[in-house]
C-alpha cells in the first residue's frame, strides 16, 4: 500500500483551521514527499560509461540525490537534485557536466 | 489555610517557582529580575525542588533553551527583565508560534537607552506583539497571585500559548509586603501535573517543530495563532474563577475600583494604581467627588469590549502610558483604550498621559491633578493637550 504523504491531509487548499497546532509534523523524513527538485536551474548529467565508480560524488551531494545501490552509484534522483553543481567540480574523470535548466 | 508571609516580589515569584517545582528553568541574570533565579537555585541547592536550572551565556540562549525544553515536554520557565528580554526577542514570537506554555516572570524596567535600571513598562509593551500573553500586576500578592494561573492558562488546550507575568521593577519587585501563600499541596493541586500530548521526547510518535512555512501556510497559521489568543479570553477567566475558589481572591482582565458610579476614570497598569487607589479614596471622602479607576491585569488579550463597558457612563478619561512608542500620538495603552471606545461608538473626553518612564515616581497628589484636569475637560470639552506628560521639567513659558 502506498505511503499517506503528508501533503494527503495538510495542502495548499486546507482551511486554517486545519493546520497543526504550531505547523508540528507528527512524521518523520518528509522531505522526500515534495519535488524540490523544480528549484534547478542547472542539471548535472552523469557520462556512466566514463564513471569509474570511485563514488566521490555521493558523500559531497548536500542532498543525497546521488543514491549508491550495492556498491555503486545510480541515476541521480532528479525529484531532488537542486543542481548546486558540487558532484560536477569533485569528479576527477570528467563524467559528470552540468546542463542549462531542468 | 492560607500562609501569612512578607516577601518581596521576586521573593514571591521564587516561591510561587518552588511550589510548582517546574522541570526546567534556563535563566541569565538582569536587574532587577535577577532575584529570581538566584533564588530558585538556592531552593535547588537545598534540594527543596528538582528543577533543572541551566545557566546561559545569555537570555537569548535562555529562551532558547526554554523553547528547547519545552518542546522536549518539560514545564519550562524563566525570568527576565528590559534588556535582558530584547535579547530574546526572536525566541519570543518563536515560543508562541510554535504555541509553547512557557511561563516567563518579567520584572519591568526601562529600555536603553539611556541606560536606566527602574521600573516602566517599554520592555513588555514593546513585546506586545509577539503573541505571548500579558499579564500585569499591582502588588506582590498579584503577582504571586498571577504566576501560579500562569500555568493552567498557558497549558490549556484551547490556549497553548506562553504566558509573561509582569510586575514593576523594583517597585514590587524589590519592595516587601505582606502576602498570602496558598499552601503547596494546594498550589499543586491547582497547577497540576503536566502531561503534553505532544513533544519531542515521545518515543512512539515522530514530530518535527518549528518548520519553514512558505506563503501558502502562514496566513493560516497565523489565523490559528489568533484563534489560541481568543480562546484565552475564556480560559483566563475560568482559571480565575478556580484560583478564586482556592483563595478568596478574585481577578479577571482588570479590576474596577470604584467605577459604579464613576464620572472620571484612570485607566492604568501596574503598581501605580495602588497610588491612584490612595487618591480615589482621599478625593471621594473629601468632596464627594465620583471618580473611579480601571486597572488593566490582562494586557494580552486585550479586553476591547469589557474595557469600553466599563468606561460607558464616564465623562472624561486618563489613560495613562508607562512606556512610549514614539508613534508622535499615543502611547500603546492610550491607542489601544481610545480604539475599544470609537469600536463601541463612546466618545468619552479622552486624555492619554505619560508617566513614570525610567522610575519617575507618581504620587497621590499627580493623580488628583490628573482627576482636577478630567473635571475641566469634562465641562470645557477643551483639550489643549492629547499627549500629556505627568512629572516632566519644563520651561513655563508656554502661553
Amino acid at each position: 500500500m502506498a505511503r499517506e504523504k503528508i501533503q494527503d491531509r495538510i495542502n495548499e487548499q486546507s482551511p486554517w483551521q486545519q493546520i497543526t497546532e504550531g505547523n508540528k509534523i507528527f512524521e518523520a523524513a518528509t522531505s522526500r514527499d515534495f519535488y524540490t527538485g523544480e528549484w534547478r536551474t542547472a542539471t548535472p548529467v552523469w557520462e556512466s560509461e566514463k564513471c569509474k565508480q570511485c563514488l566521490l560524488c555521493t558523500p559531497v551531494c548536500p542532498d543525497s540525490s546521488i543514491p549508491v545501490k550495492a556498491g555503486k552509484r545510480a541515476q541521480f534522483d532528479y525529484d531532488h537534485c537542486k543542481g548546486c553543481g558540487i558532484c560536477a567540480k569533485v569528479c576527477p574523470f570528467g563524467a559528470i557536466s552540468m546542463k542549462e535548466g531542468k | 489555610m492560607a500562609i501569612r508571609e512578607r516577601l518581596s516580589g521576586n521573593e514571591a515569584v521564587a516561591y510561587a517557582i518552588k511550589q510548582i517545582n517546574p522541570d526546567v528553568m534556563p535563566a541569565f541574570p538582569i536587574t532587577p529580575s535577577t532575584e529570581i533565579p538566584q533564588y530558585v537555585a538556592n531552593y535547588i541547592a537545598n534540594g527543596e525542588i528538582d528543577t533543572e536550572f541551566i545557566h546561559v551565556e545569555s537570555e537569548h540562549s535562555a529562551m532558547s533553551a526554554t523553547i528547547g525544553a519545552s518542546a522536549a515536554g518539560a514545564r519550562a520557565i524563566t525570568a527576565t527583565s528590559s534588556c535582558g528580554m530584547a535579547l530574546m526577542w526572536e525566541e519570543l514570537y518563536v515560543a508562541a508560534s510554535n504555541r509553547l506554555p512557557i511561563v516567563l516572570a518579567l520584572v519591568n524596567r526601562a529600555l536603553s537607552g539611556p541606560i536606566n535600571i527602574n521600573a516602566d513598562h517599554s520592555d513588555s509593551m514593546g513585546a506586545r506583539d509577539t503573541g505571548w500573553i500579558q499579564i500585569y500586576a499591582e502588588s506582590n500578592q498579584e503577582v504571586y497571585d498571577n504566576f501560579i494561573q500562569a500555568f493552567p492558562i498557558a497549558e490549556d488546550k484551547r490556549v497553548h500559548l506562553p504566558v509573561m507575568v509582569c510586575q514593576d521593577g523594583f517597585i514590587t519587585s524589590h519592595g516587601v509586603e505582606n502576602i498570602l501563600l496558598a499552601e503547596d499541596i494546594e498550589v499543586q493541586k491547582f497547577v497540576g501535573g503536566y502531561e503534553p500530548e505532544h513533544y519531542l521526547l515521545n518515543a512512539s510518535e515522530k514530530m518535527a517543530i518549528g518548520p519553514y512555512a512558505v506563503s501558502n501556510y502562514y496566513m493560516e497559521t497565523k489565523r490559528a495563532q489568533r484563534q489560541a489568543m481568543v480562546n484565552a479570553r475564556e480560559v483566563i477567566l475560568e482559571v480565575a474563577a478556580r484560583f478564586e475558589k482556592m483563595t478568596g481572591r478574585k481577578y479577571s482582565f482588570f479590576e474596577e475600583y470604584q467605577m459604579e458610579d464613576a464620572e472620571y476614570a484612570v485607566v492604568i497598569i501596574g503598581s501605580a494604581a495602588g497610588t491612584c487607589k490612595a487618591a480615589i479614596d482621599e478625593i471621594r471622602s473629601t468632596t464627594g467627588k465620583k471618580v473611579g479607576l480601571i486597572k488593566i491585569r490582562v494586557f494580552r488579550p486585550f479586553p476591547e469590549e469589557e474595557i469600553a463597558k466599563a468606561l460607558s457612563k464616564v465623562k472624561a478619561v486618563a489613560i495613562m502610558d508607562r512606556s512610549e512608542m514614539f508613534a508622535a500620538t499615543s502611547g500603546p495603552l492610550g491607542a489601544e483604550v481610545r480604539a475599544a471606545l470609537y469600536q463601541a461608538r463612546m466618545a468619552p473626553e479622552v486624555v492619554n498621559y505619560f508617566y513614570g518612564l525610567g522610575g519617575r515616581d507618581i504620587t497621590v497628589s499627580d493623580f488628583k491633578t490628573v482627576y482636577r484636569n478630567l473635571e475641566t475637560i469634562a465641562k470645557t470639552h477643551i483639550v489643549t493637550d492629547m499627549y500629556e506628560y505627568i512629572g516632566l521639567r519644563r520651561e513655563q513659558k508656554e502661553v
